[in-house]
């Protein structure tokens, strides 16, 4: 055994890496004159054209080769093997999870992490079995990108990384750390080391198969729809649900300040308010009307007046679904 | 065709609102109390209708229909997903784009609905000022598998009670992650080309079954 192969990530990890830095550092330059001269550009997606084209490959690459093979691990393996393959590979990333809610000050849960690691990897038979949650333990995700963000570290502008999917930079340029803190990247020999690699993809992409699938359907736009949903997802995830402070950040972000009613009006910059309800028309509250004038971009009430004289009976019919 | 619909469904609702003797305590519920309420009947019907849980889309839609479309605004939410346009919408248009929204919502968010089995859901403590007219309600359901899944609302007080405006799940709120592409394809082809686009997907949509649950 040397103690080269220690430090190496397994070698599709490497390229993955390696396509992933090329790629960034090509694209960061025609991402960025590309995007120059276009309308529309989103100021949280200067590298749009970019990533739009690492979007479509790895679109491609889940269509032909992953969603099809997190089907059939879906169809024709027992649930119990499912389960016992996804426990598995969860209790080897506790210790990592565990490892980041330390870091971040979050001593009861970065304890229970621990904790659930070593209860599920001695009673729960190496990890196949979850005794953890069942003893009360919840399961956290957290990785280093996580553990920078709660530290004040700005997430940096969206990046599509190949086949690793949506990130960001502040979490692409970390990744090399979390395979490195993955105790699965120190299998020996390196056969199984892929094949557990490989068999874990397909887990994690069998159990969003569903979440996927809905998503086909609810968007117009899945790129922009998986960026500004992921771009949501990973600030919530950093925060804990709004239960988590962010250090160091001067201004206090929308997601981190406790959710008043001013704060969560705040989010919503052209709001027009309430609608007009079917039933008698009572005064709006003065509340609202004092919330909605410190907005810049708001109109005020006076311009949203013509919708509001719609007749009752049209808008009752709209709580009638327009079905078939 | 729609039109003698919109006809039916007015003289129903009319003859309904002359039935109804009073107005209903429900306008005074707390939102906590309102969206524990409502997420227990949800669920509960869900799990226990085995038409549901089979995909049976009729039902799916009664049950969106009765227990959770009556605490929704959907103009509202349909209005802030497209933001600075919405000004300029006819009252004819907005009253399209939130049918089509709305349509969209519960034939996708339907689908969901039908993959409930054992799964309970956790409320967090409501922070909120009780003179607040805006509240967020923070929740997470439990599943068999994985990590909870998070799913918050926003709620605003309005004459008739509060009302949902904003939906999260697993941290990406609808009205955020919908206004970009709202603003998109309103840049592309203006309020009428979002509206026939997302009429586009509802027919599609309508044509497909609901999956059963596995």
């Amino acid at each position: 055994m040397t103690t080269r192969s220690h430090f190496l990530p397994t070698s599709w990890q490497r390229l993955a890496l390696a396509l992933g830095v090329a790629a960034t550092l090509a694209g960061c330059a025609t991402g960025a004159r590309g995007t120059a001269g276009t309308a529309g550009a989103n100021p949280r997606d200067p590298y749009e054209k970019f990533n739009r084209q690492m979007f479509a490959f790895n679109d491609a690459v889940d269509r032909v080769a992953l969603k099809p093979a997190a089907s059939a691990y879906k169809q024709v393996l027992p649930t119990f093997v499912q389960t016992g393959i996804s426990n598995f590979f969860g209790n080897l990333s506790d210790l990592w999870s565990g490892a980041n809610n330390l870091m971040q000050g979050k001593g009861a849960a970065g304890l229970s992490d621990l904790t659930r690691f070593s209860l599920n990897s001695t009673f729960g038979l190496a990890g196949l079995l979850d005794i953890g949650s069942e003893a009360g333990l919840p399961k956290h995700n957290e990785d280093f990108g996580q553990t920078l963000g709660a530290w004040g570290v700005a997430s940096g502008p969206y990046l599509m990384l190949p086949l690793l999917g949506p990130s960001t930079v502040r979490d692409a340029v970390v990744i090399p750390i979390d395979i490195a803190a993955d105790p699965w990247a120190y299998k020996q020999p390196v056969g199984w080391r892929n094949f557990g690699t490989a068999v874990r993809a397909v887990d994690q992409r069998a159990a969003v198969l569903e979440a996927s699938n809905l998503m086909e359907e609810a968007a117009l736009d899945r790129y922009e729809f998986i960026r500004d949903g992921f771009l949501q997802r990973r600030q919530s995830r950093i925060t804990d649900n709004g239960e988590q402070k962010i250090r160091f950040r001067k201004e206090t972000r929308q997601d981190d300040a406790p959710a008043n009613g001013s704060s969560i009006m705040a989010a919503y910059p052209d709001d027009p308010g309430a609608s007009p309800e079917a039933s008698t028309s009572a005064p709006v509250q003065s509340d609202a009307k004092r919330i909605r004038a410190a907005y810049t971009d708001d109109p005020g009430p006076t311009d949203a007046a013509p919708a509001e004289n719609l007749p009752p009976a049209a808008l009752a019919v709209s709580s009638k679904p327009a079905l078939k | 065709m729609k039109l003698i619909k919109h006809l039916i469904a007015m003289s129903a609702i009319a003859l309904t609102a002359f039935a109804v003797a009073a107005p209903t305590p429900v306008g005074n519920e707390a939102p906590d109390v309102l969206i524990k309420r409502i997420s227990n009947e949800v669920i509960n019907t869900a799990k226990a209708d085995k038409d549901i849980q089979a995909g049976n889309v009729g039902k799916v839609t009664d049950l969106v229909d009765a227990k959770i479309l009556p605490y929704v605004d959907f103009q509202r939410m349909t209005a802030l997903a497209a933001g600075r346009f919405w000004r300029d919408a006819t009252p004819a248009q907005k009253t399209a784009l939130s049918n089509e929204f709305r349509t969209l919502l519960i034939h996708t968010y339907s689908g969901a609905l039908s993959q409930i089995k054992d799964e309970t859901v956790d409320f967090k403590p409501m922070r909120a000022d009780p003179a607040d007219t805006e509240v967020e309600v923070r929740s997470q359901v439990n599943v068999q598998r994985g990590e909870p899944i998070q799913l918050n609302y926003r709620l605003a007080k309005g004459p008739s009670g509060w009302k949902i405006f904003d939906i999260n799940v697993l941290g990406a709120w609808l009205v955020e992650t919908y206004k970009g592409t709202f603003a998109s394809e309103i840049g592309k082809g203006g309020i009428d080309g979002l509206i026939k686009k997302l009429a586009e997907r509802n027919q599609q949509l309508a044509n497909k079954p609901v999956k059963a649950g596995k």
